[in-house]
Order: structure tokens, then C-alpha cells, then sequence
């Protein structure tokens, strides 16, 4: 098997052995986009208005609860050391392992976001933009936070700062992520905003392996 | 094969060893020995190119290190068990051998497996295994993953009698067939011959 | 012969070379730090009391804007320096992580509590000429908005150095965000501005509101004195940096005695 598909097969074995962390993500998800409703009042216009923004920015945090552990498992029992020193490019294991934490934490925030899109009386072409957003944006999310995740691989406060780090770096993909909706709603094309965030995912699908791990080759040392 | 010279290696302001040197040719073993903090598995993290030396160059068929050929000839075992709990020796295994993109089928990693004692704990969770039977399954990569040069660090630990002489075995076996090992313990090594590096 | 000339020159590189790697040491660019800081100073003061003659006396009341306005002399030039600086600690953390010298990745890590400064004293400028300007102390203006996000650019580098007890592990990991960073920060600034547009938020354009020379001047000078305040600041900053890292050897002991 090529170590690539391999290393997304055992973290998705991983973690279909502990199921309770990828569903952690995926309720943090649902009972933040809930708490704001009851947060800001039920009226349905302004809901509406700032349902995208709210769908998003839970997706962004949903995604950073799950990244501190992207590395440390398997920094604390050896199996990274054994990655690094391993005849298969580190870049190609590491791209492995990004895959897999966007089918565990990206794909189900978007299957789930159309359903929770209803809670904010989004209509059906929206929900549609909204899902396609979030599937060109989650993954540039995982690909940004691994890096991230890298840096503060066996740091003191590692998840604090992990989030200090990363949350700048979310805010192109929130932004045209979130404006897609907001701009379907208002009845503008969303080509553009689509095609910028598909861009950003080809260009982080590049630098953010590499810069993964050079990371992790610095956390070992 | 490897020859090492000159490297130095310091933690914070503290210098662990400087100048130190060594070659091994096929069929040869190295102990390092040393008292705790002497500096072994810095040496063992250094020799296998997971952190930098300070000085100092270690050559594997004289092109320098770490290089693509080297991680293919090298296998490393580290104070950690290296295996994931949640999965079983026969998962752990073979999903290790995908990862350095070996095939593995499940025949041979059986035959790996019972080699080292574990018959009948091929489909348990490693979690519930005990300390030593874990070093085991990490121990059963050396049956499964062709590698010319082992470095072995404190692989003695946590094995019982039996297990120690298997690993010998093993070591011995595996220096007969022009294999290299560089080994790393504060006591006597059941291993005939062999260099020995105090630090 | 024309050979023997080919060594020569490959001799007199090479020394050059050599002499550019002398001043890479923390040995001898301790010294040479410490006698450009004075210059550094003085040419901040300078800068800075021209600068602000300028700005306060010289530069026109703005019909619109009134005195309110002069504020801009220091928002502008903290702006400026505050991006030039993420640039410039970027490229030092960068070839500090290229070629393994241990003096630029100081510099960078010396550059980085300025750069927040600037970017910190931009916000703060910022907000105070918003109130008088736009009757709240904070708009969602793109360059402020961007100013923002470097500020919170800045503080994540220093937090990962901070949090990093092996120095050069922070030097490392924190080139590695600084270079990040940098890719980022256009995709950033040019999103942000997609934002700010489409939402039509308030955005001040300097450019267009007719600007008198002698305010241009004001503001160039203010400028320079922050350019050569933050050289001599960060000067001062990595020779204290070289001394804590340095303390076990020799020359270090001889230099504080």
C-alpha cells in the first residue's frame, strides 16, 4: 500500500477505535451555532443575517479543538519518530495525516452544517453555497492548523497558542467562506469568492505539508 | 559502512561528549555504554540524524547523512513503545511496514509475531497487553523490516529472561548475515564480540 | 598565469566571505552593535524633533479635519514600520533558518517586541483619531482591521519563542511562523479589503483628500525618526539577547566584568 493512503488508513482506524474525539468536534459544532439564537433573540431576519458568519466561525473553532492532538499521540508514544526516520517522505506521511483529520473533523461539519444552516432559516440554494464553502474551506483549515499544530508540538500551553497562532491565519478562508453565503443571499454570483478560496486551498495543499514538516523535524530535536 | 568522527554534542550550555568516533563494517556491533546522563541516547538521536550534531560528520557508504538510502538501511528502536494501544500487534505491524512502504502480508507478520512470543495475542488490543509484550510487538520489526543497520537503544529493558536471549539471538542472526548493530545499555549484552564506546 | 589570477580572486571571495561571517558571530557583532547604537539614537532625535517641528508648526490646519488631524504624523509612519519590521524580522528568522546563523535569528527575535509596538501605537493612534473623525473610537476600516491581525501576527511569534525553552528551537519554529506569516499577510490585507468593500464599511483615503507638501515632509521625517528609533532599539535588544545566550563563555565573562 502507498504510505500515503496508508498513514490516512490508520489514523482513520485510529480513530474509529476512540470514537468519542471526532464526535467531541462535531457536538462542540452543534451546540455553538445553537447558543447563539438564544444568545442574540429568535427573530428570524437577523438570524438569518448572520447565520453564515456564525456557521463559520463555529466550523473554525470546531476545527482547532481537534488539531493539539493531530501530532501529539503520536509524538508521546514514538510512532512520529519512527515517521521521521521512516523511507517514505515525511512530506507525503504528513499530507497523510492531514487528509485523515479532515475526514474525522472537516467532512462532518460540512454534512452537518446544512441541517444546523436550518436552524437559521437559510434556504435550500443557500445551504447548497454554504456546504460548497465549507468543503473548499475545511480542508485549507486542517492543512493551515497542521502547521500550527507542528510548531507547538510539546510547548508549554501548546493549545492556547496553538489558537493564538492559527486564528490569524483562518481569517481569508472565514471571510470568503462566510462572504459566499452572505453574497448568494443578497443575490450576487459567488463564483469569485468560490474560486479564491479554491485557490487558497491549491496554494496551502503546497506550502503547508512542507512547512508541516519542517515543524516537526524541528520538534524532535 | 559507518563511520563516524569528531561529533559533539551539547544539551543547553552542558557539553555531553565531544570527538567521538567510531566505523563499523558488516558484521559488527557497537556498545555504547555509559551512567545515566552520559549522553547515550543523545548519540543514538544524533547517529540516526533526529537532531543535529554540534560537530562532527557521520557517513553511511561514505555519502553523508541522514540521506534517503540511509532511513531505508537503518531501523531505529527508541526508549518508546512505538505502538499504537488502540490497535493489535497484527494492525501495528502491518500498518508500521505500509507506512515505510513495505509489504507486509499477514503470513509474515504472524510468523514475526510468534517468533517473538506473542501466539494467541495477535488480535488483543496492545492496551491490554503488559510492558514487556509491548516491547515485544515493536521488537517483531526487526523480522519484518529489511534494514542492514540496526541502532538499538536500552532495547534490553523490560525483558524478561527469555526475551533478553531471543533478542541476542536475534542480534547475533542478524550480524551473521553482514548486518550492523549499535546498541546502547549499562549492563552486559548477551551478543558475542562487538566494539565498545564508553562515553 | 591566468590561472594563478583565477586562485587569487577565489582566495580574495573566499576572505570577503570570511569577513562577512566574522560579523555573523555573536562575538563581534556584540561590539559592533554597541558603537552603532549611539549613531542610531542620534539620528532618531534628530529625525524626530524636525519631524515634529514639522507636523506640529509648519504643516497647514486641514480645512475638514481641523488640528484633530496631526495625529496622522505618527499613526502614518507607526503603520508603515510596523509592516516593514514583519518584513525585515521575517527575512532575518528566514536566513537565520537558511544558513544557521545565530545573529539574525537574534535579530528577528529582537525586532519582533518593536514591531508589536508599532503596530500596537498604530491601533492606539488609530482609535484616537477615529473619534473625533468617525464619532467612534473603533471602525471596521480595512487598514485598521489588517493593523489588527499583525498585531496579532506579532504577539503569536513572541509567544512561541517565549514558550520555547531551547533557543534555538525557538529560532527555528518561530522562522518558520515568520515566513508563514509573510505568505500571508498580502492574502490577508487583499481579503480584508474584499471584506471592507463589500460591506461598505467607512475607509479614510489620505491620497485623495489634497495633502500639502509640508505635510508629506512632516510625515517622511516622522518616519525616518521611527526608522532609525527602531534600529537603535533593536540594536540595543539583541546585544542584551547575545548576553543572555552567550553567559557560559569566555569572552561574555570578560565583556561584563
Amino acid at each position: 500500500m502507498n504510505p500515503f493512503l496508508a498513514t490516512v488508513r490508520r489514523d482513520v482506524l485510529l480513530a474509529m477505535r476512540r470514537k468519542s474525539e471526532v464526535l467531541t468536534a462535531v457536538f462542540f459544532f452543534v451546540i455553538v451555532t445553537s447558543l447563539f439564537p438564544l444568545g442574540i433573540g429568535p427573530e428570524p431576519v437577523l438570524l438569518k443575517k448572520i447565520a453564515p458568519g456564525i456557521l463559520w466561525v463555529a466550523a473554525l473553532l470546531a476545527t482547532l479543538l481537534g488539531l493539539p492532538r493531530l501530532f501529539a499521540a503520536d509524538h508521546g508514544d514514538g510512532t512520529l519518530e519512527q515517521m521521521v526516520l521512516s523511507p517514505s517522505p515525511l512530506g507525503l506521511l504528513v499530507a497523510g495525516k492531514i487528509l485523515a483529520h479532515w475526514l474525522l473533523c472537516g467532512l462532518p461539519l460540512v454534512l452537518l452544517a446544512p441541517v444546523l444552516g436550518l436552524q437559521f432559516d437559510l434556504d435550500a440554494s443557500a445551504l447548497g453555497v454554504l456546504t460548497l464553502a465549507l468543503l473548499l474551506g475545511t480542508p485549507l483549515l486542517s492543512l493551515i492548523g497542521a502547521i500550527g499544530a507542528a510548531l507547538t508540538l510539546g510547548v508549554r500551553g501548546g493549545g492556547v497558542l496553538l489558537a493564538l497562532l492559527v486564528l490569524p491565519l483562518y481569517i481569508p478562508a472565514l471571510i470568503f467562506g462566510a462572504g459566499a453565503v452572505e453574497a448568494h443571499i443578497a443575490g450576487l454570483d459567488v463564483g469569485g469568492h468560490l474560486s479564491l478560496l479554491a485557490a487558497m486551498l491549491v496554494l496551502a495543499a503546497f506550502f503547508a505539508p512542507w512547512a508541516t514538516t519542517a515543524g516537526l523535524r524541528i520538534a524532535l530535536e | 559502512m559507518l563511520n563516524v568522527s569528531g561529533l559533539a554534542c551539547s544539551r543547553g550550555e552542558r557539553r555531553l561528549f565531544a570527538d567521538v568516533g567510531f566505523s563499523l563494517s558488516p558484521g559488527e556491533w557497537l556498545h555504547v555504554q555509559g551512567e545515566n546522563g552520559s549522553g547515550k541516547t543523545s548519540l543514538m538521536r544524533l547517529l540516526v540524524g533526529l537532531s543535529p550534531a554540534d560537530a562532527g560528520s557521520i557517513l553511511w557508504r561514505d555519502e553523508p547523512t541522514p540521506s534517503a538510502e540511509f532511513r531505508r538501511d537503518l531501523i531505529y528502536l527508541g526508549h518508546h513503545a512505538a505502538v499504537k494501544e488502540d490497535l493489535t500487534p497484527l494492525e501495528n505491524l502491518r500498518l508500521a511496514a505500509a507506512l515505510d512502504g513495505i509489504a507486509l502480508d499477514e503470513r509474515a507478520a504472524l510468523a514475526a509475531l510468534i517468533r517473538l512470543g506473542l501466539r494467541g495475542r495477535e488480535e488483543l488490543p496492545v492496551r491490554v497487553l503488559s510492558a514487556g509484550q509491548k516491547r515485544r510487538v515493536l521488537l517483531a520489526r526487526l523480522l519484518t523490516r529489511p534494514a542492514i543497520l540496526w541502532v538499538l537503544d536500552e532495547a534490553f529493558n523490560a525483558l524478561d529472561v527469555a526475551a533478553v536471549k531471543l533478542l541476542g539471538d536475534l542480534i547475533a542472526e542478524h550480524l551473521a548475515n553482514r548486518g550492523m548493530a549499535v546498541l546502547t545499555s549499562h549492563q552486559p549484552l548477551p551478543v558475542p564480540g562487538g566494539k565498545t564506546l564508553t562515553l | 598565469m591566468g590561472d594563478h589570477g583565477g586562485i587569487e580572486d577565489c582566495i580574495r571571495v573566499s576572505q570577503s566571505i570570511v569577513q562577512w561571517f566574522r560579523f555573523a558571530s555573536p562575538q563581534s557583532f556584540y561590539p559592533l552593535a554597541g558603537r552603532m547604537v549611539p549613531w542610531f539614537w542620534a539620528a532618531a532625535a534628530i529625525f524626530g524633533i524636525a519631524g515634529l517641528w514639522m507636523s506640529f508648526f509648519v504643516a497647514p490646519t486641514d480645512a475638514q479635519q481641523g488640528e484633530g488631524y496631526r495625529i496622522i504624523f505618527v499613526h502614518v509612519p507607526a503603520s508603515w514600520m510596523s509592516m516593514f519590521i514583519y518584513l525585515v524580522m521575517a527575512f532575518w528568522a528566514g536566513l537565520g533558518l537558511a544558513l544557521n546563523t545565530r545573529v539574525s535569528s537574534m535579530m528577528a527575535q529582537a525586532l519582533a517586541p518593536t514591531g508589536a509596538l508599532m503596530a500596537a501605537l498604530s491601533l492606539w493612534t488609530g482609535a484616537l483619531w477615529g473619534k473625533p473623525m468617525w464619532g467612534a473610537w473603533w471602525v471596521w476600516d480595512a487598514r485598521l482591521t489588517s493593523e489588527l491581525i499583525l498585531f496579532f501576527l506579532y504577539l503569536g511569534f513572541m509567544a512561541l519563542q517565549a514558550a520555547i525553552d531551547d533557543p534555538r528551537r525557538a529560532d527555528k519554529a518561530g522562522a518558520i511562523l515568520a515566513l508563514v506569516g509573510v505568505v500571508n499577510i498580502p492574502i490577508i490585507y487583499f481579503s480584508v479589503k474584499w471584506w471592507n468593500t463589500l460591506h461598505q464599511g467607512s475607509s479614510v483615503n489620505l491620497a485623495k483628500s489634497s495633502m500639502a507638501t509640508t505635510m508629506l515632509w512632516g510625515m517622511l521625517l516622522m518616519a525616518l525618526a521611527f526608522w532609525m528609533y527602531s534600529i537603535a532599539v533593536a540594536l540595543m535588544r539583541v546585544r542584551a539577547i547575545i548576553l543572555e545566550r552567550e553567559r557560559h563563555t569566555e569572552w561574555v565573562k570578560h565583556a561584563v566584568a
